[in-house]
């Protein structure tokens, strides 16, 4: 990245975010570790550079399909942590009233349309809310956020070739962390980079180090000039790393102690801190500031997730189906 | 008053539909120039043209997933799956994806979705081509399920699921598409989870559903000849099932027989059954019994089918036991 790009408003506010994300990801995995959250979670600790530069790429009116590991990418897009995190607590005042949790975590407000518990079947309601925007002549773009564990279902490649053939405006975003669950890329993958697979629907694509946030944002500014120009898909793959287990809980036996280290080596917030300390671009106290602000964020949301108050049981049949009734 | 053969009606609540409210689009595997490979859109792209009568892949998953993300931004898609047994490829996103949508979101989507796909009757199209599916979907909270049994309410029911904001399967039947009967001229739209008396009667009460409803009609009139008296409701709607219209003609005849072209074990007649059963067993003199196909893949020789796929033979025998003191 040439350094006159390197705008320090942008990168602060990258920072920010990750360090939300960060820390509201620390407080959930407490939270869950303590047994006040049911259920299970799935963290993106260690991948939030992508959801921070995809996320700073998007205007606040594009769509957004997410995944199981979705909580960066729903706050990064600027939802409000203390309805995400009423949801992941099971209460009414959540996005989804309760009735989603962690893993469907969609908040449509802000552009969230779904977070998908099943690996890839989110894929084509991106390509299908890109449709509907190229049908409506109207000039956002859709994008859906996978896993490489994804890249491998039928319906990613039957996404990629209708979105490709009908040159809808659909950013694909895969998030290779190296893993789908357990089972590393090598021995899930024909083909480890997703880039190359992307070839074969002549998708532009475009392969960067998702440790970065501003190597994310570039990419995936780069892409969505294409893409908002008419010009159909495109395709970023972010190289990542998973610092924690698959759910949290996951003793992560199949994970050498080199490789936990090498992980922990490249935690985005440590890099990018640095990086712009190095750089000068952020002071020692603007650092402890940003990290205080996201502390304090975090904490006023968790407290309210905790006071909230759980849905009504009587409420429980409700939105089954639409009734016209219904005013929305 | 015109008389119209059913895929006709099919294309006309289409073609009207859309007409209607340019949210409506077409989605499928040959549904744009070639008109569907039933013929039920023909006409349609060149009237609309290739955006909204859009010929698709053979993706038929990714295309139920792309009318979900294009009805969640307001769009109506109507998605033509060839033929029922494929709906096996499309199950995710009709029953984890379509069907929850609305729920999972705690009600921030809206699906006005429409699957429409057919199956037949003893036509000898094989064991992959043949199936009576409905029961599958039936189970899942959050989906509508109907299956017109005629070019009446093979109109009236597509236009009333184009309408509805939830997702909707149609279950035709192509064995009837070249079945005319009269269709009114003016618009009309029939309720989604109404079923319909046929036919009055006094002595059995027999519910059908799909192509079930001829075969029940053709039995009702072959009885009546031997001084039997049977009322004919159509279900029309595999889910919800109208108890309502069942139990009222209970309480007329007592006595139940339930026809469907699917199998019976765990079929829409299993439910129906266990329902009136529970709320409506001090109404019956006999036993409920449903005619259904027998417990097998459905054969593609004509004999083998006739033996696995019951008609109004079949239903006779069940209104005779029904009967029987
Ligand atoms: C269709 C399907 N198969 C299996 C699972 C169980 N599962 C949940 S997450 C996951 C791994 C997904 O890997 P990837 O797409 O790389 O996403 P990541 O978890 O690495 O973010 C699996 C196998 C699932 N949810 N859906
Ligand atoms: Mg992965």
């Amino acid at each position: 990245m040439p350094a006159e790009q390197l705008d320090g408003e942008v990168a602060r506010h990258l920072l920010a975010t990750m360090l939300i994300i960060r820390a509201f990801e620390e407080a959930v995995r407490d939270h869950f570790a303590a047994k006040h959250i049911p259920g299970f979670i799935h963290l993106s600790i260690g991948q939030e550079a992508v959801a921070a530069g995809l996320a700073s790429a998007l205007e606040r009116d594009d769509y957004l399909y997410v995944t199981h590991r979705g909580h960066g990418h729903v706050i990064a897009k600027g939802a409000d942590l203390k309805r995400v995190a009423a949801e992941i607590f099971g209460k009414a005042a959540g996005y989804c009233r309760g009735r989603g949790g962690s893993m469907h975590i969609a908040a449509f407000e802000v552009g969230v349309l779904g977070a998908n518990g099943v690996v890839g079947a989110g894929l084509p309601h991106a390509a299908g809310a890109a449709w509907a925007l190229q049908l409506q002549g109207r000039q956002q773009v859709a994008v859906a956020v996978f896993g490489d564990g994804a890249v491998n279902t039928g319906i990613f490649h039957e996404t990629a070739n209708i979105a490709a053939l009908w040159r809808l405006p659909l950013l694909l975003l895969c998030e290779n962390n190296g893993y789908a669950e357990f089972t590393p890329l090598s021995v899930h993958a024909a083909v480890e980079s997703v880039t190359e697979r992307a070839a074969a629907y002549r998708l532009p694509a475009w392969r960067v180090d998702g440790q970065d946030p501003l190597a994310v944002r570039a990419a995936v500014c780069e892409a969505l000039k294409r893409v908002r120009a008419g010009e159909g898909p495109a395709l970023v793959e972010c190289l990542t790393w998973r610092l924690r287990g698959h759910y949290e809980g996951d003793p992560q036996r199949y994970r050498s102690p080199s490789e936990l280290q090498e992980a922990a080596a490249h935690d985005p917030l440590r890099l990018f801190a640095e990086r712009l300390r190095r750089e000068a671009l952020l002071s020692e106290s603007e650092e402890a500031a940003l990290a205080a602000q996201a502390r304090e964020a975090v904490a006023e949301a968790i407290a309210y997730a905790q006071e909230a108050a759980f849905p009504d049981p009587a409420s429980a049949l409700e939105d089954v189906l639409y009734q016209p009734s219904e005013a929305g | 008053m015109a008389e119209k053969r059913y895929v006709r009606a099919v294309n006309e609540a289409l073609c009207e539909e859309m007409e209607r409210d340019p949210a409506v689009c077409l989605l499928g595997v040959d549904v744009g120039a070639p008109g569907g490979p039933f013929g039920a859109t023909r006409g349609l792209q060149e009237r609309f043209g290739p955006q909204r009568v859009r010929d698709t892949p053979i993706s038929e998953a990714a295309v139920v997933g792309l009318a979900i993300g294009a009805a969640t931004l307001g769009l109506r898609p109507v998605v033509e799956v060839m033929f029922m047994d494929f709906l096996a490829l499309v199950m995710d996103q009709l029953v984890n994806q379509a069907a929850k949508m609305r729920y999972m979101t705690g009600g921030q989507a809206r699906l006005p979705l429409v699957v429409r796909t057919q199956t037949g009757y003893r036509d000898s199209a094989g064991p992959q081509h043949a199936q009576s599916l409905e029961a599958w979907l039936t189970h899942v909270p959050g989906l509508k399920v109907v299956m017109p049994s005629g070019p009446y309410e093979a109109k009236g029911l597509l236009k009333a699921a184009i309408r509805d904001d939830n997702p909707v399967i149609v279950v035709e039947n192509r064995t009837l598409y070249g079945l005319a009967e009269e269709v009114p001229d003016e618009e009309y739209v029939l309720p989604l989870e109404r079923a319909a008396v046929k036919r009055e009667g006094q002595d059995v009460t027999i519910a059908s559903i799909g192509i079930m409803v001829r075969e029940a009609l053709a039995a009702a009139e072959a009885l009546a000849t031997r001084g039997i008296s049977c009322e004919v409701i159509d279900l029309r709607s595999a889910n919800p099932l109208d108890l309502q219209t069942v139990r009222t003609s209970l309480e007329k005849t007592s006595r139940l027989v339930i026809a469907h072209s699917a199998t019976r074990c765990g079929g829409v007649g299993a439910e129906l059954a266990a329902a009136l059963g529970e709320e409506a067993f001090y109404l019956l003199d006999a036993p409920i019994t449903r005619v259904g196909a027998a417990f097998a893949p459905i054969p593609f020789s004509p004999p083998l089918e006739r033996a696995i796929v019951p008609d109004r033979t079949a239903i006779i025998a069940a209104v005779e036991r029904v009967l029987t003191p």
